[in-house]
């Protein structure tokens, strides 16, 4: 295995958010907090708890869920669609490095950049509300494969995509929506009872609710059903991904 | 000298079903400069894209030094450097990153040392920490010089080094072709300068619609297709060509105060003097004589006409 290779995209992939850490850490943690401020203060103290759990403390995983999905998508789509857009691509494909190796090195920093965001937003929600964690492993554990998971899927999207347009077609159209009706800011169970039925088709409620379930012991779905999805979901971005390098979609001529 | 790529059979059909490369072979020996020609089109990007790994082979092998450029893909890229036609580099990065990147990719350890020497060589020292959008055109395309060559390949691929860059830079550039080459590295590029090809390559390819035309050391191809031109000033005019001289093909200029003989210089006999001698036995006196060398660019036109 090329080592060094994976290390050498890792390592330039963070130094280009280093660079632009205002945009990268600083923008996102912001927009956070004005939820907390907005959600949480003002409008959650007029709120009833729910599952006993303060408004304030409840909208935390969704939050977190909500920007770490959309930050693992926006920095491994356009870590990898950047170097498609000025032509160097061609050192990745002249390197001595698998596509598996090429994989890791961007995924592995998309990952980490979300992660990092997550537990910063995690530590400052702490300043706004009182939190209690139930489960902290598995808290870590899930947000830690969301992040892997919204970062293979934000990959796709970079290698698909020709032009800027379409990068954040997907991440604006369908995984935002996806996320703010996700169960974000409430349960399930406070919809009426056929939008109830229909919140079920969006799969990211279960990655929102299984998050959720590692904070409070409870979530809209069971938590198997919310791994199981989880585990469903990463395999099939795992499988596109391989198809794409199999057969060079998009990548090679 | 050794051979170090071997290209068999080589086809590369696009989906769309254009085939830029049509059952091609290869031999390029190590410590070699092979400059392959060929119009816009001709499949010379395509054959280097399927050496280097970035273009998928329809059929056909590649063996890079004995191996296989698909099973053994780690080994034989290692081998190779490559600098393509555009210039592609990321505008934010400076100009040491960029280059400690490339040889990281390679699975190399950091060698400030080379990389210094590197830079050095390319005159691109005192740019080091300059970001590379701030260089001019020149610059970058050495800083692409630089990061093909971070992990001392032995192989150097130069996809049209020169194409757009000022006479002072060609010149520049030939000069670290050409010293690169004296460190034994094996260089292929392509070119759609004539000149470039005469003045640095060892052999010359022609590629046209995906088909190797030919490929032949430079001096024995200028000498075998060189069609030399002996233009003959005569003290008298002349109407017409007299019978007697009628087989050597003589073309009348100059309103018959000259003629043109054409002689190839790789034949045996050329026919100068038996011209002459001919000549002299009519009558006709001559006045001055001169010869004109065909070029190479010439030699690539009739080729890719035939």
């Amino acid at each position: 295995m090329n080592i060094r290779g994976i290390h050498a995209i890792y390592r330039y992939e963070m130094n280009r958010s280093f660079r632009t850490l205002i945009q990268s850490l600083v923008s996102p943690v912001l927009s956070t907090i004005l939820y907390f401020i907005v959600f949480g203060a003002a409008i959650g103290s007029r709120m009833d708890n729910i599952s006993n759990v303060s408004y304030g403390a409840f909208i935390v995983p969704g939050l977190i869920m909500l920007t770490v999905q959309m930050q693992s998508v926006n920095n491994a789509s356009f870590g990898i669609y950047f170097p498609k857009f000025i032509g160097t691509t061609y050192e990745l494909l002249s390197a001595p490095l698998s596509f598996v190796e090429i994989v890791i090195g961007y995924v592995g920093a998309a990952t980490t950049k979300a992660v990092s965001i997550g537990l910063i937003i995690l530590c400052t929600s702490y300043l706004f509300v009182d939190l209690d964690i139930k489960y902290p492993f598995f808290m870590f554990c899930f947000l830690l494969i969301t992040c892997i998971t919204f970062s293979l899927l934000g990959f796709i999207i970079g290698i698909v995509s020709d032009n800027f347009e379409q990068l954040n077609i997907v991440p604006m159209l369908i995984i935002t929506p996806l996320v703010f009706l996700g169960g974000s800011f409430y349960t399930i169970d406070m919809l009426p009872p056929f939008w109830q039925n229909f919140a079920l088709l969006n799969p990211i409620v279960y990655l929102i609710s299984g998050f959720r379930w590692s904070f409070f012991g409870v979530g809209d779905v069971p938590i198997f059903t919310s791994i199981i999805f989880m585990l469903i979901f990463t395999s099939i971005c795992i499988s596109i991904i391989w198809y794409i390098f199999k057969t060079g979609y998009k990548i090679k001529n | 000298m050794s051979e170090i790529i071997n290209v068999q059979n080589l086809v590369k059909k696009y989906d769309n079903n254009f085939t830029a490369v049509k059952n091609l072979n290869l031999k390029i020996r190590q410590g070699e400069i092979i400059a392959l020609l060929g119009p816009n089109g001709a499949g010379k990007t395509t054959l280097i894209s399927t050496i280097c790994g970035l273009s998928s082979i329809t059929s056909g092998q590649i063996k890079v030094n004995g191996l296989d450029v698909i099973k053994d893909y780690r080994k034989t890229r290692e081998l190779i450097g490559l600098v393509p036609q555009e210039l592609a580099l990321e505008p934010f990065e400076k100009v040491i990153n960029s280059v400690k990147f490339s040889r990281r990719l390679f699975g190399k350890k950091d060698d400030n040392d080379y990389i210094e020497k590197l830079l050095i060589k390319l005159q691109l020292f005192d740019k080091k920490n300059n970001i590379i959008k701030s260089l001019s055109g020149g610059m970058k395309r050495r800083v692409m010089i630089a990061k093909a060559l971070s992990h001392n390949p032995q192989i150097i691929f130069l996809d049209e080094p020169t194409a757009g860059v000022d006479v002072e830079l060609r010149k520049d550039m030939w000069s670290i072709i050409k010293e690169l080459k004296n460190e034994g590295v094996t260089i292929i590029l392509t070119t759609h300068y004539i000149e470039e090809a005469e003045m640095i390559a060892d052999r010359i390819g022609i590629i046209n619609h995906g088909e190797l035309l030919l490929i032949e050391e430079k001096k024995e191809l200028i000498k075998r297709m060189s069609v030399k031109t002996l233009k003959v000033k005569l003290k008298n005019t002349l109407d017409i060509i007299p019978t007697k001289l009628k087989k050597y093909n003589l073309k009348l200029i100059d309103e018959g105060k000259s003629f043109l003989y054409y002689y190839n210089t790789g034949k045996e006999r050329t026919g100068i003097t038996s011209l002459l001698s001919d000549m002299n036995k009519i009558g006709i006196n001559l006045f001055d004589i001169q010869t004109e060398e065909t070029s190479l660019e010439e030699i690539f036109v009739k080729i890719i006409k035939e």
